[in-house]
């Protein structure tokens, strides 16, 4: 009996928790991202919180999450209230329409170039001095080069890295299906371990010293060089990559129960403004503004980038052809080699 | 040298208590064993603590004053205050009645107790999100009340209280069950009322083990990672505690201020030690009176 009252009383003292939660906040917005946007996304809720002080009189605080990002797809589709996702690729954002039905299936269609206000592309980090002589997608697949990239399976920049480099073997001579396939085979055999987020792959190369390269984002290899030392480890940009669209959302049950849908719009479409577009620069995410990408265009190398639409038929068939289970990921990668 | 002092006390030993291993297998191991200690323990703990100063004091204590951590550890410290306390009238009360009386079914509930130790935080954790969360069975109906469990402090609270559920328990019931039913009987006979015998008689005898119970399950709710990694949502400076917040730091490259947060954890570590060391010897003592 006794333990009986103690589990309501201790229920009791928990929904009271809940209370001031829910009261009455100024205006709060909470951004769930992907990992390596962290410090994109600090210096940008500072930018638009001034913004929108002016604009509307009214404080706002933006929260901030981080993580892989299926897995913070994953956390919105199991009732994280998030107002906006800014996630590392549409598929995950996809799956918040499939699975939770919070927003609408047209929800990339709402904002300009997909929804997407940056962009970004998959290059290498190697060590200084470029000791293996790495200098494109085939000198991956040699004998004696450690490769590190995240899982597939669980990371958004590990997807844009296979695709890039199937990408690649498609666009050699005589390159067709099969071929690729084998080459990505091939890549994956020199890949020791996979971590499950980009953030968690960078780490064992420039903190553990694993592995000759790194596939990562352009802008996490930037960070990367900038925060652990010039002098450690050099930028290599292949011939070919992809055109990686990490795209944001509005979720649109979440604003529309908390009220905050104005302010979540506005939110989405400053990156897109030029002083959005600067921030993203400033953090290495390739801005889509004509004007700001030509003041920063040194700081980008020009590489050919194909895109996920044309190349693979958008990501909803990427995703069943190369990493659903069963898919051709599945089919080439063994973790016992 | 060693080798002859050894075989000297091997003789003596043999004598004393009938012990017949060789000095040297006997050092051997004592040797491992220091070994494997430090290896394994206090490296570790060394290396937290001088990672963490590496930039000075004053990085140090900036670190730790970050508004994103401060309200880390003032999450920790609520999640702390509510669970330990209800684990601890939980741990009594079932030690109480498991020890002291028997009924049907007992075994049973012994094996309910230890569940949490079975199953992997991980776990632990997905049982709220499945229970709570939006697709789960009861989220529907939590969301149109507007009430948040999983992603926000309720949802922290009962991942720790799951996972931090036996700890008080589990130490009790060895002790009160060696202690036996005796005085408590023979103050029932005296005229005790129920409440007088427990709180005159029983909780005298277990109070260091309350205690040792106390600091284990505190130490636990305070470190743990796994169930509450799945139910926190990761927003920061609301459901980061301080395990979260040490590994967002980490992968923010952020490393002398990880570790500062980190060393907080260790000190706990090292408190908790220290006052179950003395609480076990205080347990010792009262079993040697009885």
């Amino acid at each position: 009996m006794n333990r009986k009252n103690l589990f309501t009383v201790a229920l009791l003292a928990l929904l009271s928790l809940t209370l001031p939660v829910v009261s009455f906040a100024a205006v709060e917005l909470l951004n769930v991202s992907y990992d390596p946007t962290r410090e994109l996304y600090q210096d940008f809720n500072s930018a638009f919180g001034k913004y929108w002080k002016k604009k509307s009189g009214q404080d706002l605080t933006v929260k901030q999450s981080h993580g892989g990002s299926g897995k913070q797809a994953r956390s919105v589709i199991d009732g994280l209230e998030a107002d906006v996702v800014t996630l590392a690729l549409a598929y995950d954002i996809d799956e918040i329409h499939d699975k939770a039905k919070l927003i609408p299936e047209n929800w990339q269609k709402r904002l300009p170039l997909n929804s997407s206000p940056y962009t970004s592309t998959i290059v290498f980090l190697v060590r200084k001095g470029n000791p293996k002589h790495i200098k494109d997608w085939n000198d991956l697949v040699k004998p004696g080069v450690a490769v590190i990239t995240p899982n597939p399976k669980t990371s958004g920049g590990a997807r844009w890295n296979y695709l890039a480099a199937w990408a690649y073997a498609l666009k050699q001579k005589g390159g067709n299906d099969a071929k690729a396939k084998e080459f990505v085979t091939k890549l994956f055999k020199n890949v020791p371990v996979l971590d499950s987020g980009a953030r968690g792959s960078t780490t064992t190369f420039v903190q553990r010293g694993q592995g000759d390269v790194l596939l990562a984002w352009e802008n996490e290899a930037f960070l990367a060089v900038n925060e652990l030392g010039k002098d450690k480890f050099e930028i290599v940009v292949p011939s070919l990559s992809i055109l990686a669209e990490p795209p944001v959302s509005v979720v649109d049950k979440v604003v529309d129960r908390k009220g905050t849908r104005k302010v979540a719009e506005e939110y989405l479409k400053y990156l897109y403004t030029p002083e959005g577009q600067e921030i993203a620069a400033r953090h290495y995410y390739r801005p889509t503004d004509k004007k700001v990408a030509a003041k920063h265009a040194k700081t980008f190398a020009k590489v050919k980038l194909v895109t996920i639409d044309k190349e693979f038929g958008g990501w909803r068939k990427a995703q069943t052809t190369h990493f659903a289970d069963g898919g051709v990921f599945d089919q080439i990668y063994s973790p016992t080699k | 040298m060693h080798v002859a002092g050894g075989l000297k006390k091997t003789k003596s030993t043999k004598q004393g208590r009938g012990l017949g291993e060789p000095a040297l297998v006997r050092w051997l191991l004592i040797a491992v064993t220091i070994g494997f200690l430090a290896l394994f323990l206090l490296v570790p703990l060394a290396a937290v603590f001088s990672q963490a100063l590496e930039k000075g004091w004053e990085t140090y204590l900036a670190a730790l004053h970050e508004p994103d951590t401060l309200a880390a550890i003032k999450l920790t410290l609520l999640t702390a205050t509510i669970s330990v306390p209800l684990n601890l009238v939980f741990g009594v009360v079932a030690a109480w009645g498991i020890a002291k009386f028997d009924f049907p079914g007992k075994s049973f509930l012994i094996t309910l107790i230890d569940l949490p130790f079975s199953v992997s935080p991980v776990v632990s954790g997905l049982i709220y999100v499945l229970l709570f969360g939006l697709q789960g069975w009861l989220g529907p109906w939590l969301q149109a009340h507007d009430l948040k469990i999983i992603f926000a402090v309720p949802g922290i609270v009962l991942a720790t209280i799951f996972v931090t559920f036996p700890f008080v328990a589990r130490e009790l019931i060895p002790l009160m069950e060696a202690q036996g039913r005796e005085e408590e009987e023979a103050a029932l006979t005296l005229g005790a009322s129920g409440l007088q015998t427990f709180l005159r008689v029983t909780l005298p005898n277990i109070k260091w083990g309350i205690l040792y119970g106390v600091i284990l399950c505190n130490a636990r709710a305070m470190g743990e990672f796994g169930a509450v990694s799945v139910v926190s949502g990761h927003v920061r400076g609301s459901t980061n505690t301080i395990p979260l917040q040490v590994e967002i730091l980490y992968n923010e490259y952020n490393f002398a201020a990880a570790f500062a947060v980190a060393s907080l954890l260790a000190l706990l570590a090292l408190v908790t030690l220290v006052v179950k060391t003395v609480a076990e010897w205080k347990v010792r003592q009262e079993l040697a009176n009885n």
